[in-house]
């Protein structure tokens, strides 16, 4: 197998680009694939400050490097979420990127922070773990960055997550989700606008790219995740990639080019509603928003069972 | 060959003169799901795997419903 461009031995086959490509001209592609994300739907400009949503897994760890690689300025922010030697493995992929390369990882511990882990919290709640791991994950890259003062959250949702999502949506007609499903959400309320430069990359190239660019990353599946809908409809669309390749592409984009917008007057229904959590400011449809309560409802002591004399 | 696979970490000792995409059928693991590591670096479908070969067969699909 040669490569497509160089004609040099082949390391990986792009089946969807109907391509193969030796390594330097496997992490350029990458590099175009997010230059051209970035340039198409407007990510980033020149001199704003981006925050890298970093868990230690192969897509957020690719986007930090890809975007330093081009030039942005990118900080790293580590969620520590409490999910055992997970959780800890996690830290230490981040942090030994970070540290190898001089860049900086702001730090933030659920549990010492906010008195709760994501299976005590999402049991308290009567959520998913997946479900109170997102809306925590969401609401304190939004706190973090807008107390750091970035432009920008960028994380690495790729093409395979965002394809999974929009199975997920059209499946269930979630019209309200669909009209957000976007690369970039816009700011608002003085919250920082999001961005997902990644969508042009699926999961395998972005494996791909770490092998090749030596970049160590967690390769174990979060414990919590084993299991859920969002792994099952990836494995679905896999299933159709390889006998049809370039579908997952062609789902997505095809769905930003010719269905998105029918979605946007739900979107927006949505957003119009929203007002400020009475107790952290965020974006919510109510008096307190859905982290708060998560927070409140995973730190309420139990109500104590007396004990003792019989009335 | 040595292969090792992950979620759960195995071993498994595969008789070598296979391609990687067939040792990826004979495994039932779909190709667009995994990639095939030898040493420091990826091996591409069409690659002839011999006995003395140790292989990582890498899941890349991940993550929660975020």
């Amino acid at each position: 197998m040669k490569c497509t461009v160089c004609r040099q031995p082949a390391v990986i086959d792009v089946r969807r680009h109907n391509a193969n490509f030796c390594a330097a001209h496997f992490l350029k592609l990458c590099r175009d694939q997010v230059a051209k994300a970035i340039k198409d739907h407007s990510m980033l400009a020149p001199g704003e400050r981006a925050l890298v949503a970093v868990s230690g897994g192969k897509d957020s760890l690719a986007v930090w490097d890809i975007l330093v690689e081009l030039g942005y300025q990118a900080d790293g922010l580590y969620l520590g979420l409490g999910i055992g030697e997970y959780s800890d493995a996690s830290g230490d992929m981040a942090r030994a990127f970070a540290g190898q390369r001089g860049l900086e990882l702001i730090e933030i511990d659920l549990p010492a922070e906010h008195g709760f882990d994501i299976p005590t919290g999402a049991k308290a709640a009567k959520r998913v773990p997946c479900s109170a791991c997102g809306l925590s994950k969401r609401h304190l890259f939004d706190e973090a960055a807008r107390t750091g003062g970035y432009d920008v959250v960028v994380t690495g949702h790729n093409l395979d997550d965002e394809a999974a999502v929009l199975f997920g949506n059209v499946l269930h007609w979630q019209a309200d989700y669909l009209g957000r499903q976007l690369p970039v959400l816009p700011g608002r309320n003085g919250f920082p606008r999001k961005v997902k430069p990644l969508v042009r990359l699926g999961e395998r190239e972005m494996a791909a790219y770490c092998v090749l660019r030596g970049i160590d990353y967690i390769v174990e599946e979060c414990p919590m995740a084993a299991g859920n809908k969002h792994l099952g409809y990836k494995e679905a669309l896999n299933a159709i990639e390889a006998v049809s390749p370039g579908t997952k592409h062609d789902f997505y984009f095809g769905f930003l080019a010719r269905a998105s917008h029918r979605f946007t007057p739900d979107a927006e229904a949505e957003q119009a509603d929203l007002g400020s959590c009475e107790r952290c400011g965020a974006p919510t449809p109510g008096d307190v928003c859905a982290f708060c309560k998560l927070v409140a409802r995973a730190t309420s002591a139990p109500v104590p069972v007396e004990l003792g004399q019989r009335r | 060959m040595k292969v090792l696979l992950r979620n759960p970490k195995r071993e498994l000792d595969v008789p070598g003169g296979v391609r990687v995409h067939a040792l990826l059928e004979r495994l039932e693991l779909n190709r667009e799901s995994v990639l095939v590591i030898r040493g420091d670096t990826l091996v591409p479908g069409d690659v002839l795997l011999e006995d003395t070969d140790v292989v990582e067969i890498r899941p890349v699909i991940s993550g929660g419903a975020t």
